[in-house]
C-alpha cells in the first residue's frame, strides 16, 4: 500500500510540474523562445502573491485574481519591449537575454525579500485530507492536480477551437504567412506570453502554499518544468501533464527508496525518456 | 479605370549585399489583370514580397490608391486589402483546410467572399474541410491557398506561380475560375512561368531580367520575339 500511495501522490505532483511546464511549452510551442527565467518567473509570482496576501489579507487563492492578471500584463510587456527584438534565425539571442533576466529577477526579489525562505499560509486548506479506501488524500494536492488538469483542458481548448488559437497555432508554422493574413506576429507573441505568465500564476502561487520558497528556487522549478515538457513531448498540451505525473511519480518512488534520491530519480527517468524516446513520448502529430 | 490601385517607383529590394530589384517603375490600373513574367531569379517573387510588406522599402516605392504602403508591415498591407496566393501555395500545416479559409478571413473585410462561396468556387474542398491541409494534392492545397487569399475579400490579390508543379487538367480548372474572381472588380497580378498562360488571362504584361523590367505591353499585342528578347537579352 505504501508504493500505491507513493504513485498517488507523485501523480498530484505531477500536476503541480505540469503547470511549471506548460507556460515554457506554450512559448516554446509558439514563438521557438526558450526561457531560461521561466522559474524565477514563477518565483516572482509567488512573491507577488505573497504581498497581495500580506497586503489584503487575502486567502492566497484569492490572491490569483490580482497576481493573474499581473503577470500576465509583465508578460506582454516584457514580450514587447525586450524579447521580441532577440528572436531571430539564431537561437542565441533568446537564451542570453532570459538568462540575463533570470539574473536579474532573482537579485531584484533578493533586494525586496531578503534570502528568508518564505510561505504563503492557506489556512486549513494546508493540513485538510479526506480518505479514499485505505489512503488519504490531502486537499491541497488534489485541488492542485484539478488545477492542472482544468488549466491544460482549457489552453487546448483555447488552441484548437478559438481564433486566437488559430492564430497562435498559425504564426507557430509559418510567421511570414501568418502576417499576410493580417496578424501582427509582435502582438501575438505578446499574447502568448500574457497567457504563459497567466498559467506561471497560477504554478507559483500554488508552489508557494505548498513549500517555502526563496529567490533562489527558480532554477529547480525551470529543470522541473523542462523535464516534464521534454518527456511528454515538444508541442503537446496533455503530453506535458502526463510528463509532470511521470516526474512526479519517480521522485516520489526514489524518495521512497531513499528520501535522499527524490529529485535524482526524477532526473534519471528524464534521461532514460530522453535516451529511449528523444521526441518525447507524446509528440504533436503534424503533417 | 482611371487612377493605379498600385502604383511602383523606384523600387529597389535587397537581400543582404545582394540586390534584387533595380529602380523598379510599374503600375497596375484598378480592375485590371497583370501578368509579371520571367526567368527563373529575375525577381519575381521578390517583387510580390515587396509589395506585400514582407520587405521592408521606402514609402514611397510603393503607393496603394495613393498611399505610401512601402514602409508598412505585412500584416497593415493585409489589412488595406491586399492578399497574396504565395509560391509553393506555405498552407498552415496545422490548421485543417476549413481553418486555413478561416484564418484568411480573420480580419472581417466585408465583400463576395466568404466560407460558402469559395466552397461554390471549388466544391472539392467542402467535402475535405475538416482534414489537415498537408494531407491535400498539390491542385486542391493551390485551391485552398487561394480561397485563403479570398476569404479576406482583397481588392488586389498576388498569385506567385500558380500553376507550378501542378497538372495540366488542374492548371486549367485553376485557371477557368480566375475569370470569376476578377469578375468582382479586383485587381490582379499574376506571376507565371507559363508566358502562353500569362498573356491569355492578362490584360497587360510586364518582363522583368535580372531584377529589371525588360518589358511593358498590352498582353494582346506583344511579339513573341519581343519577349524572348525581353526574356534573356538577347536580340
Ligand atoms: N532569401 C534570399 N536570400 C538571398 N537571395 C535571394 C533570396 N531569395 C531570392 N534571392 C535571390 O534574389 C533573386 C530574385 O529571386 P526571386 O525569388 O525574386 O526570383 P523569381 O523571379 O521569383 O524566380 P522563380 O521563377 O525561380 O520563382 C535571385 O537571384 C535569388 O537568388
Ligand atoms: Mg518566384
Amino acid at each position: 500500500m505504501d508504493w500505491v500511495n507513493a504513485i498517488v501522490q507523485g501523480t498530484l505532483l505531477g500536476g503541480l510540474y505540469a503547470l511549471f511546464a506548460a507556460g515554457l511549452s506554450l512559448i516554446f510551442g509558439v514563438m521557438r523562445l526558450v526561457n531560461i527565467a521561466h522559474g524565477d518567473l514563477i518565483v516572482l509570482a509567488a512573491y507577488l502573491g505573497l504581498t497581495v496576501v500580506m497586503a489584503t489579507g487575502l486567502h492566497p487563492l484569492l490572491a490569483l485574481v490580482f497576481v493573474v492578471p499581473t503577470m500576465a500584463t509583465i508578460g506582454y510587456i516584457l514580450q514587447r519591449g525586450i524579447l521580441n527584438f532577440t528572436l531571430g534565425d539564431d537561437l542565441l539571442p533568446p537564451l542570453l537575454v532570459t538568462f540575463g533576466l533570470s539574473v536579474i529577477i532573482q537579485n531584484g526579489l533578493l533586494e525586496m525579500y531578503s534570502a528568508d525562505p518564505q510561505k504563503m499560509n492557506a489556512g486549513a486548506l494546508e493540513t485538510a485530507s479526506f480518505a479514499m479506501g485505505s489512503l488519504s488524500l490531502g486537499v491541497l494536492p488534489v485541488l492542485t492536480f484539478a488545477i492542472a488538469v482544468v488549466v491544460i483542458a482549457g489552453l487546448q481548448w483555447m488552441f484548437y477551437h478559438t481564433a486566437i488559437g488559430r492564430a497562435f497555432r498559425a504564426v507557430s508554422d509559418n510567421q511570414d504567412i501568418a502576417q499576410l493574413m493580417g496578424l501582427n506576429k509582435r502582438h501575438i507573441f505578446g499574447l502568448a506570453m500574457a497567457l504563459a505568465l497567466g498559467v506561471t500564476a497560477i504554478a507559483g502561487i500554488l508552489l508557494g502554499i505548498r513549500t517555502s520558497f526563496d529567490p533562489s528556487v527558480g532554477g529547480g522549478r525551470l529543470i522541473f518544468g523542462f523535464e516534464a515538457v521534454i518527456i511528454g513531448g515538444l508541442g503537446n498540451l496533455w503530453g506535458t501533464l502526463a510528463g509532470g505525473v511521470i516526474l512526479g511519480v519517480a521522485q516520489t518512488i526514489g524518495a521512497k527508496i531513499d528520501p535522499g534520491w527524490q529529485i535524482l530519480a526524477g532526473h534519471i527517468a528524464f534521461l532514460i525518456v530522453l535516451a529511449v524516446r528523444p521526441q518525447g513520448l507524446f509528440p504533436r502529430v503534424s503533417g | 479605370m482611371t487612377d493605379p490601385i498600385l502604383q511602383i517607383a523606384g523600387l529597389n529590394a535587397y537581400y543582404k549585399d545582394f540586390q534584387a530589384l533595380y529602380s523598379l517603375e510599374m503600375h497596375l490600373m484598378q480592375g485590371e489583370v497583370l501578368a509579371i513574367i520571367g526567368a527563373n531569379g529575375a525577381g519575381k517573387t521578390t517583387l510580390m514580397r515587396a509589395i506585400s510588406g514582407l520587405m521592408a522599402n521606402g514609402a514611397d516605392q510603393v503607393r496603394y490608391r495613393g498611399q505610401p504602403i512601402g514602409a508598412l508591415r505585412a500584416d497593415q498591407v493585409a489589412m488595406l486589402g491586399i492578399a497574396v496566393v504565395p509560391e509553393g501555395r506555405q498552407l498552415f500545416p496545422s490548421l485543417s483546410v476549413e481553418e486555413n479559409l478561416l484564418i484568411g478571413g480573420r480580419m472581417g473585410r466585408k465583400g463576395p467572399w466568404s466560407l460558402n462561396s469559395v466552397f461554390d468556387l471549388f466544391p472539392i474542398l467542402k467535402e475535405c474541410r475538416a482534414v489537415p491541409s498537408t494531407s491535400l494534392s498539390g491542385g486542391q492545397q493551390q485551391m485552398v491557398a487561394i480561397g485563403r487569399a479570398l476569404m479576406s475579400n482583397p481588392d488586389l490579390i498576388l498569385f506567385d506561380e500558380i500553376s507550378l508543379g501542378l497538372a495540366p487538367v488542374i492548371i486549367k480548372s485553376i485557371y477557368d475560375a480566375l475569370p470569376v474572381i476578377v469578375s468582382e472588380g479586383m485587381s490582379a497580378m499574376i506571376v507565371e512561368q507559363d508566358i502562353s498562360k500569362a498573356l491569355s488571362v492578362s490584360d497587360r504584361a510586364y518582363c522583368l531580367q535580372e531584377g529589371r523590367v525588360s518589358l511593358e505591353s498590352t498582353s494582346a499585342d506583344v511579339s513573341r520575339a519581343a519577349i524572348s528578347q525581353a526574356y534573356f537579352g538577347i536580340a
